[in-house]
């Protein structure tokens, strides 16, 4: 029997994910073993026209990291969503938007402006790229730069998704084994755990039955005591709230979660919920200094979705929240 | 404001024991106010978690006004804290995703209190109409691709 097919893409990322591949360590092999990579950019030399020549269908599946911006990316997505039976999102940028999800703060204007007109440069100012350009050795294009960011399921059909900055190795490899086996869950799913990350976080026990928020620290101003809940000294930690399955990594490392796993089943705007779970840990009545305690938290924005912009409510389109489309 | 027609639409998030009430009040004492507010009734303004307001920005709302009982008043002893609590860190997301000040509005207004009902409301229809509509204040970020590529290219 043939083995099946996978291919893997990238779109706006760090490429992060692609380590989090590689660092199945031997695991890669049994990998390898079970399933054929027809299609990986990062490490393969398989090119776009190989993928345009398969039949629909004809890969089981596409794991497809990074955030959508540009049409070269939009292009790729459609494309690859054709040729798989199964679109899996993997990452927090294919699944929420991730880290390049907070650029659509700025549009391409805005952006383009300072990139272009006012960054520090030694090349000449204000030249925008062209999409098509011509050159003595022909022509020359460049992909469209959309106006927003977008996860990977504001423009296309996904299946499942894979969370994480990176996903773990863990939930890699539950995931692929799930694939191979048969045994995913319905449509939609996303393959970690179902429970919020205080759950397996080894701190656990330390944490207040209602901790109290007197006053916020961030991470450099003081050294957190590795035993003792995160919340408990004083430290935005977004475990009760973020999906768990990594192991606490990040909290094992004595930092705190910031939510790259995404919200638990029934949130639908992580941020939103993130921001309601902490500020109603604040520990006082009185409007001055819930103030005083709320401007502790400098970039609001950027500690509650940071892996999830494009997936909040007031930055996913209003047309897809009414089901016609993108 | 250019559209003189333009009303604006507010989504009120009342507890029940006191804003809801008091809304009660100011109809049945005939107390006149606009027509802009679409209330909706919970058990409490602590149960109005950050996502409703964000999705009823999300849907086109021009403005919410979240209303509870006064301070030590709750019916859950501490309920409206809670909601104030809230309300100081999302009127900082809120900000800083654009969204103006007038927007986003929390009153505590008791049973008795039909007359702070209306009179908010009759404010912030008011400053809403001056601030005119959302979309057209702060375009809501749709995640839709920008115009064609003649218009989106220019050295």
């Amino acid at each position: 029997m043939p083995k099946p097919k996978v291919g893997l893409y990238w779109c706006a990322s760090c490429g992060g994910c692609e380590e989090a591949v590689v660092d199945l360590a031997e695991k890669i092999l049994d990998v390898v073993a079970a399933v054929d990579i027809v299609f990986w950019p990062v490490a393969l030399d398989f090119k776009k026209e190989d993928v345009e020549a398969m039949a629909d269908g004809e890969m089981v599946a596409a794991f497809i990291n990074g955030a959508v911006r540009l049409s070269e990316q939009e292009e790729m997505v459609n494309l690859l969503r054709r040729k798989a039976q199964y679109v899996i999102a993997f990452g927090s940028c294919a699944h929420l938007g991730g880290i390049p999800g907070l650029a659509s703060l700025f549009d391409r204007e805005s952006i383009f402006q300072y990139v272009y007109g006012q960054a520090p440069t030694v090349a000449p100012t204000d030249v925008r790229p062209q999409t098509q350009v011509t050159v003595p050795e022909g022509e020359l294009k460049l992909p469209e730069f959309w106006d927003k960011v977008r996860a990977l399921d504001q423009v296309i059909d996904v299946d499942y998704y894979l969370p994480g900055c990176p996903p773990t190795p863990k939930v890699i490899a539950n995931a692929l084994t799930a694939l191979l086996e048969g045994k995913l869950p319905a449509k939609g799913a996303v393959l970690a755990s179902s429970r919020a990350l205080c759950y397996e976080c080894e701190r656990n026990a330390t944490k207040p039955e209602k901790p109290s928020l007197t006053d916020i620290k961030r991470v450099w101003e003081v050294i957190a005591d590795p035993d003792t809940c995160l919340l408990a000294q004083g430290i935005i930690c977004l475990g009760p709230v973020t999906r768990g399955g990594c192991d606490a990594q990040c909290v094992k490392g004595n930092m705190p979660c910031t939510g790259c796993f995404g919200p638990l089943d029934r949130v639908h705007d992580f941020g939103a919920k993130g921001l309601s779970a902490i500020a109603s840990l604040f520990a006082s009545n009185d409007e001055a200094e819930l103030e005083k305690l709320a401007d502790k938290i400098p970039d609001v924005t950027g500690t509650f979705y940071r892996y999830s912009l494009p997936a909040s409510f007031l930055f996913k389109s209003r047309a897809a929240l009414k089901g016609d489309g993108q | 404001m250019a559209n003189e027609d333009y009303e604006p639409t507010i989504v009120a998030f009342t507890c029940t024991w006191c804003t809801y009430l008091a809304a009660d009040l100011a109809g049945t004492s005939r107390m006149g106010y606009p027509a802009n507010l679409r209330i909706i009734r919970a058990m409490c303004s602590g149960r109005i978690d950050p996502q409703f307001v964000l999705s009823a920005f999300q849907w086109g709302a021009d403005g919410v006004l979240i209303g509870g009982c006064h301070p030590g008043d709750c019916h859950y002893q501490e309920g409206n804290y809670k909601a104030l609590r809230r309300f100081k860190l999302l009127k900082k997301l809120a900000a800083e995703l654009g969204i103006e000040d007038e927007r986003l509005r929390l009153e505590w207004i008791s049973a008795s209190e039909a007359d702070k009902f209306r009179d908010v409301v009759n404010d912030m229809v008011e400053k809403l109409r001056r601030l005119g509509p959302r979309s057209q204040a702060q375009p809501l970020p749709e995640a839709v691709p920008a115009p064609a590529p003649e218009e989106a290219v220019h050295a």
